[in-house]
């Protein structure tokens, strides 16, 4: 059967790797080749870095980190951060990266998804979103450019969009829940699951296995992302990768 | 020596890195000579069927992995769309492939699924290995492979097919035709389940 994917998310930043809250003060965590090798021994289900720099700094993704990454890495790798072009995905793939992922260029000109499903294959276009609840409408609002812009089109439309431009995967990142590490957005999950018939990823809020679980009860197969969880321990998040699936997915990868 | 086929399409990188690793002579190469001198080799492949089979025609190799492949009896391991291309033909594509394997390239039926997700098949899957298969020791069925596709090989003879993993229905993800073998999963991102592929191909 296939199973639900439990996804590290690992943020670039300066060089380093870091984790935010809410978007917000990002603490370092390590260096993203040291956290490769570490998640390799873990032998973990898929990998997602993405470069929090390029798109603010309105520069193209670094191809030789991007490279190196690759070389290390003996599990699925998806990348995300400043890709614009169907051009900068065929070479990101032919880096060695599985899966592409593209948002504020997607959202600003969604054809890019056409473009880049073309170039590299469905299977590997990944659409990240980024949202906030809207307490006023209690739906939720896009934004890019890392929670600064907020962006017109409705969440479920646009989903509905890329899925039908050629998006093989969504990944929502809940901006409200980053870092908190208190459970995924459920009623988040389900309003997306509900209207998209491809494969879809939710990011912001694991803290624990046990949210995980949750997520892949409420949803059914589905990737579970989380960055806080699998780079701190304990309540003064001490920075220390490491990796946990829930107790039956566990046990399928130990048969 | 094992050549990795350089002809412009996938993950070369990756599979280098395993033979790396498990000190095995390998060479990434797409010239003539170092491909000839190998015994055995990997061909892998991403992206659409047609591109894939562009590629590698304008790499002028067709030919000489023909005689290796089909005159000398060397093997070769297609991995993903480098398995497809292993075949005569594709729902995504016009252009022939190389028709060491008879089959056609089928795209899955989303019908035939009936929860969302539905295309593409994406994750970690257990297979079911058919016979006696020397490239499937000491793999874990039930852990299994990493899948990114939309696409399987519908092999025409079922003697050819070695494994299957159950999405909607029963499809083919490893086939072999005497020298000829190919995977649809990923073995090079697979963790040890995908280098103990490599490290049997090395050893058969």
């Amino acid at each position: 059967m296939l199973r639900s994917r439990i996804i590290p998310c690992l943020l670039l930043h300066q060089g380093g790797l870091v984790k935010t809250r809410q978007f917000k003060e990002p603490k370092y965590v390590g260096d993203p080749l040291n956290a490769v090798k570490i998640f390799n021994e873990k032998e973990v289900d898929e990998l997602m870095f993405v470069d929090i720099d390029a798109t603010a700094e309105n520069r193209n993704p670094s191809m030789p980190l991007l490279r190196s990454l690759a070389v290390e890495s003996r599990m699925p790798l998806c990348y995300g951060g400043g890709v614009t072009s169907a051009e900068q995905a065929t070479k990101i793939v032919a880096t060695g990266f599985e899966k592409v992922s593209v948002s504020s260029a997607a959202l600003a000109r969604p054809t890019l998804i056409k473009e880049m499903s073309e170039a590299i294959g469905s299977q590997s276009v990944v659409v990240t979103v980024d949202v906030k609840a809207n307490r006023l409408f209690s739906g939720y609002t896009i934004y890019t450019h890392n929670g600064q812009n907020k962006h017109k089109q409705p969440l479920l439309e646009f989903c509905q969009q890329a899925v039908s431009l050629g998006a093989g995967e969504i990944v929502i990142n809940s901006i409200d829940h980053d870092g908190q590490m208190q459970g995924y957005d459920l009623k988040l999950a389900r309003q997306v699951r509900d209207v998209i018939d491809i494969p879809m990823t939710m990011l912001g809020g694991a803290g624990t296995v046990d949210h995980l679980q949750a997520l892949i009860d409420t949803v059914g197969t589905v990737g579970a992302a989380a960055g806080s969880m699998f780079v701190f321990k304990g309540q003064y998040r001490a920075v220390l990768i490491n990796y946990a699936r829930p107790m039956r997915l566990q046990a399928q990868h130990n048969s | 020596m094992i050549a990795i086929v350089d002809y412009g399409s996938g993950n070369v990188a990756a599979i280098a890195d395993i033979f790396k690793r498990l000190k095995l002579p390998h060479v990434i190469t797409r010239d003539h000579a170092e491909l000839q001198a190998a015994d055995r080799y990997i061909l892998p492949g991403v992206g659409a069927f047609d591109t894939t089979m562009h590629t590698l025609k304008d790499s002028g190799l067709v030919g000489l992995l023909n005689d290796e492949v089909h005159g000398q009896g060397k093997k070769i391991m297609g991995v993903c769309v480098g398995m497809q291309i292993l075949g005569d033909s594709s729902d995504e594509g016009v252009l022939p492939g190389l028709g060491w394997i008879p089959g056609h390239i089928r795209r899955i039926d989303p019908a035939s699924i009936d929860n969302s997700p539905k295309l593409p098949h994406m994750g970690w899957n257990s297979v079911r290995i058919k016979g006696a298969m020397p490239l499937f020791d000491s793999v874990d069925p039930e852990r299994g492979f990493y899948f990114l596709h939309s696409y399987y090989f519908d092999a025409k003879d079922t003697e050819s097919i070695c494994a299957t993993v159950e999405y909607g229905k029963e499809l083919p993800c490893a086939v072999a035709s005497g020298n000829v073998f190919g995977f649809q999963f990923h073995p090079e991102k697979s963790h040890s389940n995908g280098v103990a592929v490599f490290r049997n191909f090395s050893q058969i």
